[in-house]
This record gives structure tokens, sequence and C-alpha cells, in this order.
């Protein structure tokens, strides 16, 4: 489990393979079919930054590459903490 | 734009939706919110289901929450659950427990995309059975045991808050507990049957006041299915979404494939279409003018110079339908006390049209339906199958 003291945006991430993502207008719906949990994306470059997760080699790689300023940094690293907390995401070994 | 708001004016597709699969019950419930007890002929086919899976599998629908009647009487039942599963529609069925048998409980305990939902309308087989009918609390509790023997972790035990059973919600809670399940408590709604027994058996304003201060106290461990938004006006809000969201982000498709705006509320007021039109049920989720209409802004009507309405936004829409009051006022369980106020200047209320309640009443029957569909209504006796 990790939370957001823990998070580490130097690893490699992805989304969870029970884990379905439908982009909206705000964002995008995501859940988890084994928690049978919900979440709520509220921004579409948190979703860009998660759809890049998988092919990049580490959080902060797909965060800069989505687009996110250094300063902004800190407010997605405490959502992916977030995600990951939730099972929604799990490190890539 | 805040993410409630973003709900209110509508989604592309559901977040999750109800399917009645069947208006066939073996239970008689007091309060069924579907009228539900005998089969309609014109259900949808096996076919007819599977293609509505397919358009929900498009949609991106991730999950269906699948009721009745009681929907593990349809022969092809397990057949629908596998096939949704099978293509990305995770499935929650809602059941009395007839059929969970311990070999199904094991086959369910093994896979990872049902969850199962068991009824239990009185923490004692007296408060139950009063409403559910004679030898259903034993049958829930079979039922109960037989998925936790199996395995089957956090299956949902999901309860109706009644007068009567409003003092039970720590014995509830002591139930779910022993078989590993968690405590889903939802609302008394005056829909289908429940509009006639609705007067005798909604909880008082006193118990009111008391499950808001339970449910603040146990949080997100008990569930809600965001049932109980209308006490928001206590002060704090409870966990949920806390807003109503038919046609929004729910809808209803009943056992003839007809589209409501949500399961409460089953009649022509909120039918948005049917899945059998033209376009299917995408079309009528994206381009019913009631659904439409649901996703426009709302006016508080009476409701708008309350200081509470920004948190009840006047309660449930089918609560106030049901019971005869204005959509746009107060719900009839409305904490300030206006809904009450306003229920004895009714003097005509709405029924929900459809009707399959079992001609003979009261206690369980042994319902099985065959594979064929009858070819006409007036082909199926209720007698049928009943050997009398």
């Amino acid at each position: 489990m990790s939370t957001e003291d823990t998070f580490d945006l130097d690893t490699a991430w992805g989304l969870t393979a029970q884990v379905s993502v439908r982009p909206e207008r705000f964002g995008a719906l995501l859940y988890h079919f084994g928690t049978r949990r919900l979440s709520f994306l509220k921004s579409p470059v948190l979703l860009e930054v998660l759809t890049g997760l998988a092919g990049a080699p580490t959080a902060r790689d797909a965060c800069t590459r989505a687009g996110v300023a250094a300063a902004e940094l800190p407010a997605y690293r405490t959502a992916l903490a977030s995600l990951a907390a939730s099972d929604m995401i799990r490190e890539r070994s | 734009m805040k993410l409630v708001e973003q709900f209110q004016y509508g989604l592309d597709a559901p977040i999750c939706l109800t399917w009645e699969l069947t208006y066939a019950c073996n239970l008689s419930c007091v309060h069924c919110l579907s009228s539900s007890g005998r089969r309609d002929p014109r259900e949808l086919s096996t076919v007819e289901c599977k293609a509505v899976v397919d358009e929900l599998e498009r949609m991106q629908v991730f999950y269906v929450n699948i009721g009745g009647g009681e929907p593990t009487v349809r022969p092809d039942f397990w057949e629908l659950v596998d096939y949704a599963t099978d293509h990305h529609v995770g499935v929650k069925f809602s059941t009395n427990g007839i059929k969970i048998t311990p070999e199904r409980a094991r086959r369910l305990a093994a896979g990872d995309y049902v969850d199962v939902q068991i009824s239990l309308d009185g923490a004692t087989a007296e408060v139950n059975d009063a409403v559910r009918g004679p030898g259903s609390y034993a049958i829930a509790l079979r039922a109960m045991e037989n998925l936790a023997a199996a395995g089957f972790a956090g299956f949902k035990v999901s309860v109706v808050v009644t007068r009567q059973n409003a003092g039970q919600l720590d014995d509830f809670l002591a139930i779910a507990d022993r078989y590993g399940a968690q405590l889903r408590l939802t609302r008394l709604r005056p829909s289908g049957r429940g509009a006639d027994v609705w007067d005798e058996l909604h909880p008082t304003a006193a118990q009111q006041r008391a499950l808001y201060d339970w449910l603040l106290d146990h949080g997100e461990r008990v569930l809600t299915g965001d049932s109980f938004f209308h006490l928001a006006a206590y002060g704090e809000a409870l966990p949920g979404l806390n807003l109503c969201g038919a046609g929004r982000v729910v809808c209803l498709i009943d056992p003839v494939g007809d589209v409501y705006a949500c399961p409460f509320a089953i009649h022509d007021e909120f039918l948005a279409g049917n899945v059998r039109g033209d376009g299917g049920f995408a079309r009528v989720w994206r381009s019913s003018e009631l659904f439409a209409d649901l996703r426009s802004p709302q006016t508080g009507g009476a409701c708008t110079s309350c200081s509470a309405y920004d948190s009840c936004r006047g309660g449930c829409m089918a609560a106030k339908f049901f019971t005869g009051l204005p959509l746009d006022g107060p719900d009839p369980e409305c904490v300030k006390g206006h809904g009450e106020r306003l229920l004895s200047t009714v003097d005509e209320k709405p029924r929900s049209a459809p009707d399959h309640s079992h001609r003979r009443t009261r206690g369980p029957v042994p319902v099985t339906i065959g594979m064929r569909r009858p070819d006409r209504a007036c082909d199926e006796s209720p007698l049928a199958g009943l050997g009398r």
C-alpha cells in the first residue's frame, strides 16, 4: 500500500489489470473489478498521465510527457498516491 | 465545474444501471417496488438480453445491478451472468437467496466479476417474514451461510429500512459481520406495492434522525447506494454523491426492455423508451426527451427558499411522485417536516402501472419458469405449476 509520503515518482507504474477506464468530459471514470470501487479522475491531464504510465520508465516521466509543470508535480503525486492506495495503479517490477 | 454538477447534466453512458430480468418471484414482499410476482410474457429473450449486454460493453458501462423479481429463477440467469462478465460488464445481482446452493456459492466464490446481494428486511425472522413472507428469513440466512462457507468474502446484505426494523441496525451489522459480508441500507420507497404499505412501514421522524446519526457513525463501512441523501438536510452529508442520479447517472431497464429514469419510478411519467426500439438502449439513454429534461437545470420550487435545499436538493423524485407530492417541492420525509404537512393535502396518488403481483397472496410460491415464453399474456395461468 502506498501513501502520499511514500509514493515514489521515480519508479515504474501502470494501470492495474482489473481496472477499466472510461474517458468523460471532466476526465475519466475508473472502475476496479476486483475491489468493485469506482474512482473519478477530475482532469483530462491526469487521465493522460495515467494512460502514459505503462509506457514510461517512471511516473515522473509520464507526468512530464503529459505536460505537467514542475510546480504542479506535488498535486499529481498526491493524486497518484491515492490511486495507488486504492489499487487502481500498481508499481511495475 | 464541480463533479456533482457534471453528473447532474448527465453522462454519455450510465455509471451503473439496474436491470430487472424478470417480474417472476417466489416471494410476494409487501413493499415490492416493481410489484413483482408473475412473469411477463413479453420479457426479453436470452438473445435480446445478450444484445443489451453487447451494447453496455460498447458504452463501457462497468457493471449492472441485476434484480427482478427474483432474477435467479430465470433458467438462463447464470448463462446471462457469464455472458456479461465475459464481455467486461460486471454484475451485482440481488436475490432473496432461493437459488444460492452450496455448489452455486462455490462457483460464485471462484470468480471475480460477480457480486451478490442478499435481501433481508428484518434481523429476526419475525420482523423479516412479516414483510417478505413466511420462510424468507431462513432462505436468506441459508444463502449467507452457503456463501460464507464457500469463502465468498464481502457479499452484500441489503436491508430496506422500515419502522419495524429501524431499531435493529446493530443487529443487521452483527449478521453481516458474522458472514464476512458488508451491510447495505436503503430507503423504503412508496413505489409498486410499497405504495400500499408506505404509511405503516416508512420510518418515523425520530427513527430517521437516529438512522442518520448511525450512518454518520459508521461512515463508509455501511453502504447506502446514495439512498438517504435527503437526510443531508440534518447538516453533514453522508458518504456518496448526494444527488438524485435518475436519468443522469443511473436508470432502470425492466424485464420487457422498458427504460425508466430510476428503479423506483416504474410509471409512464418516467418511461424514456424501450431497448427493442431503433438504436437500442444507447439511443434511449442519449436522446430521450425525458432524460434530456432530467439533465436540464431543475428548479427547487417551494424548496428554493429553504436553507437546507443545497444539501438535500428536494429529496427523492420517486418518493414525491408516488405520495402525490409535486416534483418541485419537498420530499415526503423532508427532515424539516415540510413534506409531512403537504401530504395531508393530497387526495390522489399515481400508481405504478405494471402489476405482476401473485393473485394468490402471501408466502413463498414455488416458481419455476420454463425455457419457452408463453405466447400471449393470457396463456400464462397465475396458478401454472402450483399443482393445485
